[in-house]
């Protein structure tokens, strides 16, 4: 089994990003260390622009990911309402 | 030759939020910078002395608004504003009209606009700076005597959101016509009769007591059935029709505000009706008071922007009002 990841500045406007990450994706594991973030997950991981909205009671683009976002793996899939990381091709 | 060893140590906080927010949302634990702004700021004791023209209150008392609640901390804002994140919403919100200021300055459009559709803009649009400038005098009135800074916080972004939408009617006036078209506006409001029934609503919600009424009475009420019929029926339906279409662009803040700010209005009501049915009962009859008083305000108003077809419009906008009372509780 392969993880797939994604890590963020640990700071306020990341926290609602990893909280609905945390909520989407079960399996999803996160690991903080100073300053920093990062969800392990088993194969796929997706961050839904709907439960961010959720989290933080105001419409968000899923492009404001990229601001506090400092590395990921996993091949992308993204659109307006989803970001997926995975190894499926 | 020395070396130098870097790591990194992990420093472990010894609690994760102030005790006063600790409290509030359920023990130590990281807390959103709102709650952290928010929760517990109230002042709640040790008041020196009572206001020398209300005896019978005590600086800041619940006891002001009929409403009861347990914990006025119950009033959040779903929209997590504090200052921060509404100056950088707001801020956004303002770049897209100044865009959108630049793309109908660019290409001429409002020197497109046929004479008279300009003149039934200024006669609808303009009295309504002065609405707002009570919007933001009736919020200004719940951030000062409400209770609760949850309330209190969201009132005052509130009233300076109606100042805003004040400045971007005069300046749409500036961008149509002469600085006169102000002063039209204004003597309209004051002299005009059709105006006079909405002035004197308006007027009447300025010297209500209860944060809580006039609340439901401004914010619910009146924008609830005013800015569908204006900035929906007036502006987007009737005027895109009729080559305004950059009128829908110079006010595009309006309509979207009112969308957002409606989430805020609705979680207040229905959080402080859903506590008791003492609550239910009182947030309810104001509701259909201040509803009904609306309606007859704005009759005239409608008539002046849409003619025959504003009593429909209208008619729309207190069905939109309606379901939202039903989901907020406060209609069977």
């Amino acid at each position: 089994m392969s993880n797939v990841f994604i890590a963020f500045q640990a700071n306020e406007e990341s926290r609602p990003i990893v909280d609905a990450i945390l909520a989407d994706n079960p399996e999803a594991r996160a690991v903080y260390s100073p300053g920093l973030v990062k969800i392990d997950c088993p194969h796929k991981l997706v961050v839904r622009r709907e439960s961010v909205e959720a989290q933080i009671g105001r419409s968000f683009d899923l492009q404001q990911i990229h601001i506090n976002l400092v590395t990921l793996s996993g091949n992308i899939d993204e659109d307006d309402d989803q970001f997926t990381l995975s190894w499926t091709h | 030759m020395t070396t130098i060893d870097l790591q990194s140590r992990e420093i472990k906080p010894l609690r994760n939020t102030f005790d006063h927010v600790a409290r509030l949302i359920g023990g130590d634990k990281p807390a959103s910078r709102y709650q952290e702004a928010t929760l517990g700021a109230q002042p709640t004791a040790n008041f020196h002395y009572r206001p020398t023209w209300e005896p019978q209150y005590e600086l800041f008392d619940a006891s002001r608004s009929a409403v009861k609640l347990a914990d006025w901390y119950v009033l959040r804002d779903p929209r997590q504003y504090y200052y921060a994140t509404w100056t950088m919403a707001r801020a956004r919100q303002q770049e897209a009209v100044e865009s959108n200021y630049q793309f109908v300055d660019s290409r001429k459009l409002l020197a497109k606009l046929p004479d008279a559709v300009r003149a039934h803009v200024c006669a609808v649009m303009m009295p309504l700076r002065h609405v707002a400038w009570a919007g933001n005098m009736n919020n200004c009135f719940i951030a000062a005597y409400g209770y609760g800074t949850a309330l209190t916080a969201a009132a005052t972004f509130h009233a300076m959101d109606h100042l805003g939408v004040a400045q971007y009617l005069t300046r749409l006036g500036l961008a149509l016509d002469e600085p006169g078209v102000l002063e039209a506006g204004k003597n309209d409001w004051l002299g005009d009769p059709r105006w006079q029934v909405l002035r004197r609503h308006v007027e009447d919600t300025l010297v209500l007591k209860d944060p809580m009424e006039i609340h439901v009475a401004h914010n619910l009420a009146l924008d609830g059935l005013l800015y569908p019929l204006i900035y929906g029926s007036f502006v987007d339906d009737h005027l895109a029709t009729r080559g305004g279409t950059a009128i829908a662009m110079l006010t595009s803040f309006m309509p979207e505000w009112h969308d957002e700010s409606a989430r805020w209005v609705d979680a207040v009501v229905k959080v402080a009706a859903a506590e008791s049915s003492e609550n239910q009962a009182l947030i309810a009859g104001w509701a259909r008071t201040w509803g009904d008083r609306v309606m007859a305000a704005l009759a005239p108003v409608a008539e002046i922007a849409l003619g025959a077809e504003g009593q429909q419009a209208l008619a729309a906008a207190r069905e939109t009002y309606d379901a939202r009372c039903r989901k907020a509780g406060l209609l069977a």
